[in-house]
């Protein structure tokens, strides 16, 4: 419900080209929480969080990617799916006409990808495991059929190699153009991640900023393991609506990772440095194929 | 019968005319006897024409009339005996989900529906049928119930979406909805979903994850109500037609696009027109499906299941 909700993301992140370590063109950037001036390479060297305040800034798909997995180990799957226009979206007001293709196609040549997601499979200390990395740059990391479809290729590639699923999710939640096809998507997802389920392979869902709407209220909290990065905007509704709809003003931060943890619906909250050497963890506390089949989630 | 709809002003018009005469009763003369059927053929031509070319935005409108049906209705015309069980039996009662075990047509069947309220203290009780996480978890105790004696499920949609407070965020409404999708997928029961006024966002979804999606007629199901579309496209709720129009919402074009398995027919000008014969229609649509349904092997039936909303869909591959 809340799609592009969120803040756009900073100049300065969007820069960036996908994988690429090299520093952007800036030589300092401001962190959008203390306002701090911060010099890019350290910066960068400190995986893009604020060393004063602790912000964790977006990151786009490949440069997560290449923070969680052994180097080199990642290969990506179905680079060619992309967004068809199911419902030729044209959205008629006084002053202003949305077209959904045109949207496509401007926003695959702003962010220099074909979806706002990345999948495939990759090892964690040599532990393999099939991952889907969402990209908020791509129209708010919203969720349309060929999300839906990425996502679901890449759940049943670990049903299919008995290896364990992590999704990384960064979304506005439902793609509004795509109508009721994009909000199936979520119980689409959630079946694959059931049928997962039911082979006692693990299936860990990490949390960042932003992740609301549709997304949250499917495969992002069906996890085995939920863990969040510090600070991100996590909910069902955002503050924004929130306010419009029950007429009272929330406090900036109000609800994040530390409330929704605090709250009882994740399982942690981890820092950004500690994220790889987490997630290797459990993948060895967590062998696939162990348990015992059980339909029924949490149960 | 009443016409209170904008787009349904010249029959209004119409149907006063038809009851100034009809008051004269006895005293009708011949001419105006003739006027009098010549109107009402005038009046049912007339509103077979408008409701058979409604467009998404008047359907919204028919969708959520103040005299349509509400799940409550459907029961109590459909069922021999409701038992309304209450509470997620963990923290509280939600009243915009209504759930229970009943007899049709002889057999027990679960279900687990939204419910409005049609005054303004029901509407309150029933929080205008917008249900909290413990709603949700209501619907999850049940179903599991369901599975246990082997009971169908049949859900009945009508709600603007799951609400929205804060206290909501606090109590998991994510993860109580998600909860529930990756429960119904795998559930070993038949479940049939009907949407019989309004199916909004994620909080109609949470329950209707099913091995058949029925629509009423003159339903809406959609991914945001056009109200909170448009303030997300335009960020101003008052373009609500236009977002309703481009985003495909009635059940006509769904079912055109192949998202829901059948439509159920209304009476003519819509299901608050007739009760009992909108809920003919109803009770006899879910006894054929039932009938489908129950001789599938289980196993076979999760994996038609699985397949139908995993080919929900539309892309490309380049």
């Amino acid at each position: 419900m809340a799609k592009e909700a969120a803040d756009p993301p900073t100049s300065s992140t969007s820069s960036n080209q996908p994988g690429s370590g090299l520093p952007s063109g800036n030589l300092v950037v401001k962190c959008n929480r203390c306002k701090e001036i911060l010099i890019s390479r350290e910066w960068e060297k400190n995986l893009k969080v604020c060393p004063r305040c602790n912000y964790h800034f977006k990151l786009s798909a490949y440069e997560r990617i290449e923070l969680l997995v052994d180097p080199d180990s990642f290969v990506e799957i179905d680079a060619n799916i992309t967004s068809s226009d199911p419902l030729q979206f044209v959205a008629r007001t006084r002053d202003e006409v949305q077209e959904y293709a045109k949207k496509l196609s401007e926003e695959r040549k702003k962010v220099n990808m074909n979806e706002g997601v990345v999948t495939g499979h990759a090892t964690i200390d040599g532990m393999p495991l099939a991952l889907a990395v969402m990209d908020f740059r791509f129209i708010g990391g919203s969720m349309g059929s060929a999300v839906g479809e990425k996502i679901t290729r890449a759940v049943e590639l670990g049903i299919q190699r008995s290896i364990p699923v992590l999704i990384s999710c960064a979304s506005g939640g439902a793609r509004m153009q795509e109508g009721l096809y994009s909000l199936m998507q979520m119980a689409k997802i959630s079946a694959a991640l059931a049928k997962l389920g039911e082979t006692g392979i693990p299936y860990i869902s990490l949390l960042t900023d932003p992740t609301t709407g549709g997304v949250t209220a499917s495969f992002a909290m069906q996890g085995d393991v939920c863990l969040a990065e510090p600070g991100a905007l996590i909910c069902f509704t955002g503050p924004r609506v929130i306010e419009q709809f029950m007429h009272v003003k929330l406090p900036e931060g109000t609800v994040n990772s530390e409330f929704v943890l605090q709250h009882g619906m994740i399982d942690a909250v981890v820092h950004r440095r500690d994220l790889r050497h987490t997630l290797a963890r459990i993948l060895c506390l967590y062998p696939p194929g162990n348990g015992q089949s059980d339909a029924h989630f949490k149960r | 019968m009443a016409y209170d709809l904008e787009f349904e002003k010249p029959l209004a018009d119409l149907e006063r005319k038809i009851v100034a005469l009809q008051r004269k009763g006895d005293r009708l003369k011949p001419d105006e006897l003739r006027q009098l059927h010549d109107a009402e053929r005038d009046l049912r031509r007339r509103t077979e024409e408008i409701y058979k070319n409604l467009t998404s935005w008047e359907t919204v409108q028919v969708a959520r009339h103040k005299d349509r049906p509400y799940s409550s209705d459907y029961l109590h015309l459909m069922c021999d005996d409701f038992f309304e069980l209450h509470g997620d039996h963990a923290f509280s009662d939600d009243h915009a989900i209504m759930a229970g075990a009943a007899k049709l047509d002889g057999q027990t069947i679960m279900f687990v529906c939204h419910q409005k309220g049609r005054d303004m203290k029901e509407k309150q009780f029933r929080n205008l049928g917008m249900p909290h996480p413990e709603g949700y978890r209501k619907a999850s105790r049940l179903m599991l119930q369901a599975e246990k004696f082997g009971f169908p499920i049949i859900t009945l949609i009508d709600t603007p979406g799951a609400f929205l407070a804060l206290g909501d965020e606090e109590r998991g409404q994510s993860e109580a909805i998600a909860a529930n999708l990756y429960l119904m997928a795998r559930l070993r029961v038949p479940i049939i979903a009907v949407v019989i006024g309004e199916g909004g966002s994620g909080g109609a979804l949470a329950i209707s994850v099913a091995d058949r999606i029925l629509m009423l007629e003159h339903s809406i199901y959609t991914v945001a109500m056009p109200e909170a579309s448009a303030s997300i496209l335009w960020r101003d709720n008052k373009y609500a037609p236009q977002a309703a129009e481009a985003m495909r919402i009635s059940a006509k074009e769904l079912k055109h696009l192949n998202l829901v398995d059948e439509l159920i027919p209304e009476p003519l000008g819509g299901a608050h027109h007739n009760y009992r014969l909108t809920a003919d229609n109803l009770k006899a649509a879910l006894l054929k499906h039932l009938a489908q349904l129950k001789p599938i092997p289980m196993d076979d039936l999760l994996e038609l299941r699985y397949q139908k909303f995993r080919n929900i869909g539309v892309f490309d591959e380049v």
